[in-house]
């Protein structure tokens, strides 16, 4: 996958994963939301929005999906829907990098 | 609230009116409350017109507010889209009677990888219903849904019909517009209908002879009746769409026995004391035999009784009516002054029949006459395609009627002698009264004459009767000694005696 415009790690601000209760799909993504953020050592920042509590920033985000994993402040927005549980992936897709040296 | 875990088919369903009057007599009142409805359409075929008037008409006249979903539009400009049909979107929404849910697309990049739930749609519509307190709901369009999840359609089918469930469950109506590709075919793009739809309508705007016919058809009411084929609509301007309504649906008028002067003395006499207070009366005849003579006589017969009197020509100037109304010894200047006529003259072509039909209905409105003439409807004719006439002839004597106005209208034989026009064909059983004006030979002379074909009803006088017409208008005489043949082309009266 080609990524253009990666966005500037120094303005990189916390991203948000928007689930929708507890479903499998939610579980699978909070799970792969750990492995995220270990496997950038912290350095990828994930909130979790639980749009059954929260449907305001959903409507403000425009969130139609769940799972979706979203980094507002890249211009234009990125987001990932679906499965994030492919790492590599989805930190090509935001433009973090592992810090795991292993890989 | 008809909210079930089930859809049961209930035998009353309760309805919600639309704001399209004579379309909720299609679907027997409004659409089910509680149900979902597909309306598809081609683009430009008025779906979110249809559906912003859903909403307006329940948040203006029933005290039910609506949510807007839209896939397509943003919000902002389908406000301005819609404010000229006279909906003030934004001050609905600033009241809190209308939320939008703004699904439009947005500038941001999206990669979308496995599966995936629709629950953020479902979460938002929840969140603006329980804000608003909405009854309706509206999603414009499917279509935008599907192009936005354009690699996985089987899950949006089912994401779909989950969100439609949920909002049935919170008893909702829901209306979803989705887009076709050709008028005649496929009922949507993605086959929607098929899996979520309790009912399906279709909004077509179809080209037929060079001119545009937009029509409304429902295609299918789960567990209810509904009346079959389309039928014409228009939009119009401050209202949104109007759908004219068919008379199949409203036979049930009633029937005055109180009489009104046809204007000529001797003609109240041929039909036992003039026509009936709520008829409809068509004056056949060829061009020069005497229609418009008494289409005027009507109006200032009427006038002269106190009546209000109205008149749509389409054939002649005002000037030119006013002139020859001058020449019979009838002034309709003096009674427009009065205010007790009102004379409009069109040309055919300036406008759709249904257009015609809808200007028709607010004359009426406006002015409120007591009789109503068109002259001709010949002239109508030649600018519509056969069912649209047809439709619109049954619509006009339908409203004339319920209004209990008398009506009369005119109808030009391309034949000389005799024969039948196509607007004859049409009128003659919608119509209540039928009078022949006809070209008669005796020997060597050219006579008039004026029959009572069919008066529903009533007793009447069944002679073929000379008339002349003079400076003070129309006279009838005697009765045709012989037997004229007033139907075929050789109409010599003596010589067909046997």
């Amino acid at each position: 996958m080609t990524i253009e415009n990666p966005p500037d790690p120094a303005l990189r601000s916390t991203l948000r994963l928007y689930v929708a209760g507890d479903t499998p799909g939610a579980r699978r993504a909070l799970e792969s939301r750990k492995i995220l953020i270990e496997a950038t050592a912290g350095e990828m920042d994930i909130e979790i929005v639980n749009i059954l509590e929260r449907p305001d920033l959903a409507e403000t985000a425009g969130i139609l999906a769940t799972p979706t994993l979203s980094d507002e402040s890249a211009t234009p927005p990125r987001r990932m829907v679906g499965d994030i549980s492919d790492t590599n992936q989805v930190l090509e897709y935001f433009g973090y990098r592992k810090k795991d040296t292993a890989l | 609230m008809t909210a079930t875990e089930e859809p049961i088919i209930d035998p009353v369903l309760e309805r919600v009116k639309t704001g399209i009057a004579a379309f909720d007599d299609l679907v027997m009142g409004g659409l089910p409350r509680g149900r979902t409805t597909i309306v598809g359409g081609t683009p430009g075929s008025g779906k979110t017109v249809f559906a912003t008037q859903f909403l307006a008409h329940g948040i203006t006249d029933l005290n039910e507010p609506g949510v807007f979903v839209t896939f397509e539009e943003p919000p902002a400009e389908i406000e301005v889209n819609m404010a000229s049909f006279g909906w003030d979107l934004r001050g609905w929404r600033e009241k809190s009677r209308l939320a939008f849910v703004d699904a439009s697309p947005r500038n941001r990049d999206e990669l979308v990888v496995g599966e995936f739930d629709l629950a953020g749609l479902l979460a938002r519509i929840l969140h603006a219903v329980k804000a608003t307190k909405a009854k309706r709901i509206v999603l414009d369009s499917l279509t935008q849904l599907f192009d936005h999840f354009v690699a996985d359609p089987t899950t949006v089918r089912r994401e779909l019909l989950r969100t439609a469930t949920a909002l049935k469950k919170e008893g909702l109506t829901v209306l979803m517009t989705a887009e076709r590709n050709s008028e005649y075919g496929d009922i949507s793009r993605h086959r929607i209908e098929e899996f979520v739809a309790d009912n399906v309508v279709i909004l077509r705007n179809a080209l037929e002879r060079e001119r545009r016919r937009r029509t409304i058809e429902v295609l299918k009411m789960r567990g209810s009746r509904h009346v079959e084929g389309e039928v014409p609509i228009t939009l119009v301007e401050n209202q949104g769409i109007v759908a004219v309504p068919l008379s199949s649906l409203r036979l049930e008028q009633q029937s005055s026995t109180k009489r009104v002067t046809s204007g000529i003395a001797e003609l109240d006499g041929m039909t036992s004391g003039g026509f009936f207070r709520d008829s409809v009366t068509l004056v056949s005849g060829a061009t020069g035999t005497g229609k418009t003579l008494l289409v005027t006589n009507f109006l200032a017969g009427g006038v002269a009784a106190g009546e209000r009197a109205l008149l749509v020509g389409y054939e002649e100037s005002r000037g030119q009516l006013f002139r020859n109304a001058r020449g019979w010894g009838v002034d309709f200047e003096a009674m427009e002054e009065d205010g007790k006529l009102k004379v409009v003259c069109l040309y055919p072509e300036a406008q759709s029949l249904p257009d015609h039909l809808l200007m028709i209905r607010e004359l009426v409105e406006e002015f409120k006459p007591d009789r109503f003439a068109v002259d001709s409807l010949s002239a109508l004719e030649r600018i519509a395609p056969d069912t649209g006439f047809r439709e619109f002839l049954i619509s006009l004597t339908s409203f004339i009627k319920k209004r209990e106005i008398a009506g009369l209208c005119t109808a030009t034989n391309k034949s000389l002698v005799g024969g039948q026009s196509a607007s004859e064909q049409h009128i003659s059983t919608l119509t209540d009264s039928i009078i022949l004006l006809r070209y008669i030979q005796e020997v060597d002379m050219m006579h008039r004459g004026l029959m009572v074909l069919k008066m529903r009803g009533s007793e009447h006088d069944k002679q073929i009767r000379r008339f002349t017409i003079d400076s003070s208008g129309m006279h009838l005489g005697e009765a045709f000694g012989g037997a004229p043949d007033v139907f075929g082309d050789a109409v010599v009266s003596e010589h067909r005696h046997e």
